[in-house]
């Protein structure tokens, strides 16, 4: 009762949420009408919100103009096998981390910390030359190797919450029950964990599916380049764009992160949490 | 399996102290940790004393100290510094703030919250990529739609901003702050429903105004979170690099050039990998005194209060 805000309080509050929402998605929804706008709209120098003649040419020149489907197999496939190998590396160490405190949680938990703040450039040199000699330059399992352990910290920060979530004396009720290690991990731990290893593994996908730098610098030959590469080619050599494709390209490839970040987005925020409040 | 699995009971049960079998458990992530971050890390600093470059046949030798002589001087680099330092705190500061007041918002029991939050999610999923052409269809000088809104205000023609060069910059540091305000949000947001309603009421109760019962309740509780999440933006915003790569490439005459463009260049496009490496040390270097400054300064300030 003490907290009701007046009402013209309110009245300021609702003008202020109106006017970050309209910050946040006004550009989204001029990407959308760029999108579908014929070449004559975007050539006038008054363009308007909403396509007078809206229309899906754009997305047909962008398939022919740039070879997007075979650069979004390429994204699909570096962001899905690293993934899945980071999800299933990372969490038996998330679970040693979560469950026994030693040095060595302490300093993988350091690690995390300390990999954040290093420059990319400082680790891209040294990996572009020892790809090199392992000859994985230009090539999608030396991209995914890079992605497993760049999705690392953030795949064990959360599982460890994810980890702690689940209390110990569940699994020590099913050994007192008479249930094995390993059947306590299969039958107790890991219906409990599921959801945050799907959680975890859909965000190492993302991130690997948003990903630019690295597949910049490794990637080298277009039928190889994810789609982040292959968008910037739209922009040709002196930034003069064909605008109509490159906004119709760029919606295309933003839809599968939005799905998922969408049903993640929960408990990814979760997971944040679970891993800030315990260490 | 069986072998990591019968040792790891063994630690389980006998004590808190994992014995060498939870090592069977690590290793999987370790190796490639060590392989792939660790070594890299170590073998690009030692590159930065070297004269290491691309396609050289002769060997590459140990030069000491020489890279960093001559960064000393290179006053193209420190050009590049600058802009790098005036970009992360320009979207850094804006952006904690911004993120701040969306969260106090969002906490609030707003209707459409679930639509604000929804919509706060955009900029955090999409691709930097994405985020990049996105801004330069807003910002096209013909076809965008910032110049039409000018226009239609009838406050001129609009401009290039991308390409002006007094404009690029901060057109760049909008963009900068709008695809980092999600995950400022969401950690503050986080971080405010900690906060103990308890004592928000007791405070009300007491007559404490709204901004006293932010000052006295609200902020000691978000402190931690604001300190970590601030001084974690000016680490990502330092070393942002496609963004700034899309919008400009650094351009008009290296008005945007970041730091990250800067190594970027010469060691992929001149191939001077000892000398870029010996950038990116810098580039450690200094971001960790600032934060170290930074931390130390604000953790101190909190005490006195």
């Amino acid at each position: 009762m003490s907290l009701r805000t007046s009402k013209p309080a309110r009245a300021g509050q609702y003008a202020a949420l109106l006017c970050y929402l309209v910050f946040i998605a006004f550009p989204f929804a001029w990407l959308i009408s760029t999108a579908f706008k014929p070449p004559r709209e975007l050539a006038t120098l008054h363009p308007t919100w909403i396509p007078k003649d809206p229309t899906l040419q754009n997305f047909r020149d962008a398939f022919d103009q740039q070879p997007l489907l075979h650069a979004a197999l390429n994204s699909l496939i570096a962001a899905f096998s690293a993934a899945l190998i980071a999800v299933v590396i990372a969490t038996p160490m998330a679970y040693v981390m979560a469950r026994h405190r030693s040095r060595l949680s302490t300093a993988a938990t350091g690690w995390v910390v300390v990999s954040q703040a290093f420059p990319f450039v400082l680790i891209i040199i040294p990996l572009f030359l020892i790809l090199k000699n392992l000859h994985l330059i230009n090539s999608l399992p030396g991209l995914i190797m890079v992605y497993v352990v760049w999705s690392l910290p953030f795949a064990l920060w959360m599982l460890v919450g994810y980890v702690r979530a689940v209390p110990p004396e569940l699994e020590e009720a099913a050994a007192v029950d008479g249930a094995s290690r390993l059947r306590t991990l299969v039958s107790v731990t890991a219906p409990l964990l599921a959801p945050g290893l799907v959680a975890t593994a859909l965000f190492a996908f993302i991130t690997a599916w948003n990903e630019f730098f690295f597949a910049l610098v490794l990637l080298k030959t277009p039928e190889k380049q994810t789609l982040p590469v292959v968008l910037t080619h739209f922009l040709g050599a002196e930034g003069v764009a064909d605008l109509g494709p490159l906004a119709a390209a760029a919606f295309l490839a933003t839809i599968p992160s939005l799905v998922i970040f969408a049903i993640i987005q929960k408990r990814i925020t979760g997971g944040m949490l679970a891993g800030a409040v315990k260490s | 399996m069986t072998l990591a699995t019968a040792t790891a009971r063994s630690s389980t049960r006998t004590g808190k102290q994992p014995d060498h079998g939870a090592w069977f458990l690590v290793l999987p992530a370790l190796i490639p940790i060590l392989v792939l971050s660790v070594g890299p890390l170590l073998y690009g600093i030692a590159l930065a004393f070297t004269d290491s470059q691309s396609g050289r046949t002769q060997p590459t030798q140990w030069v000491g100290l020489l890279n960093f002589q001559d960064l000393l001087h290179d006053t193209l680099f420190w050009d590049s510094f600058r802009i790098g330092l005036l970009w992360a705190v320009g979207v850094t500061v804006p952006q904690f703030f911004l993120a701040l007041g969306l969260a106090l918002l969002l906490n609030e029991n707003l209707r459409f919250r679930w639509l604000a939050r929804a919509l706060a999610i955009i900029p955090w999923a999409m691709p930097e990529v994405v985020v990049g052409i996105m801004w330069r269809l807003v910002y096209n000088p013909d076809a965008g739609i910032l110049n039409e809104t000018i226009r239609n205000l009838g406050l001129g023609d609009g401009r290039d901003w991308l390409s002006g060069l007094s404009t690029a910059l901060p057109a760049v540091i909008l963009v900068g702050v709008w695809a980092g305000m999600p995950q400022t949000t969401v950690a503050l947001l986080a971080g405010l429903q900690n906060t103990p309603g308890e004592l928000h009421e007791a405070a009300a109760i007491d007559g404490a105004g709204a901004w006293r019962r932010f000052r006295t309740v609200t902020w000691p509780a978000l402190k931690p979170i604001a300190l970590s999440i601030t001084a974690l933006n000016f680490i990502w915003n330092f070393n942002s690099f496609a963004l700034v790569y899309v919008l400009t490439n650094g351009g008009p005459g290296g008005r945007t050039r970041l730091p990250m463009l800067f190594a970027y260049e010469e060691a992929f496009r001149y191939g001077q990998f000892g000398y870029a490496a010996a950038m990116g040390c810098v580039m450690v270097a200094v971001i960790s005194v600032i934060l170290a400054v930074y931390l130390v300064g604000r953790l101190r300030g909190g005490e006195e209060k």
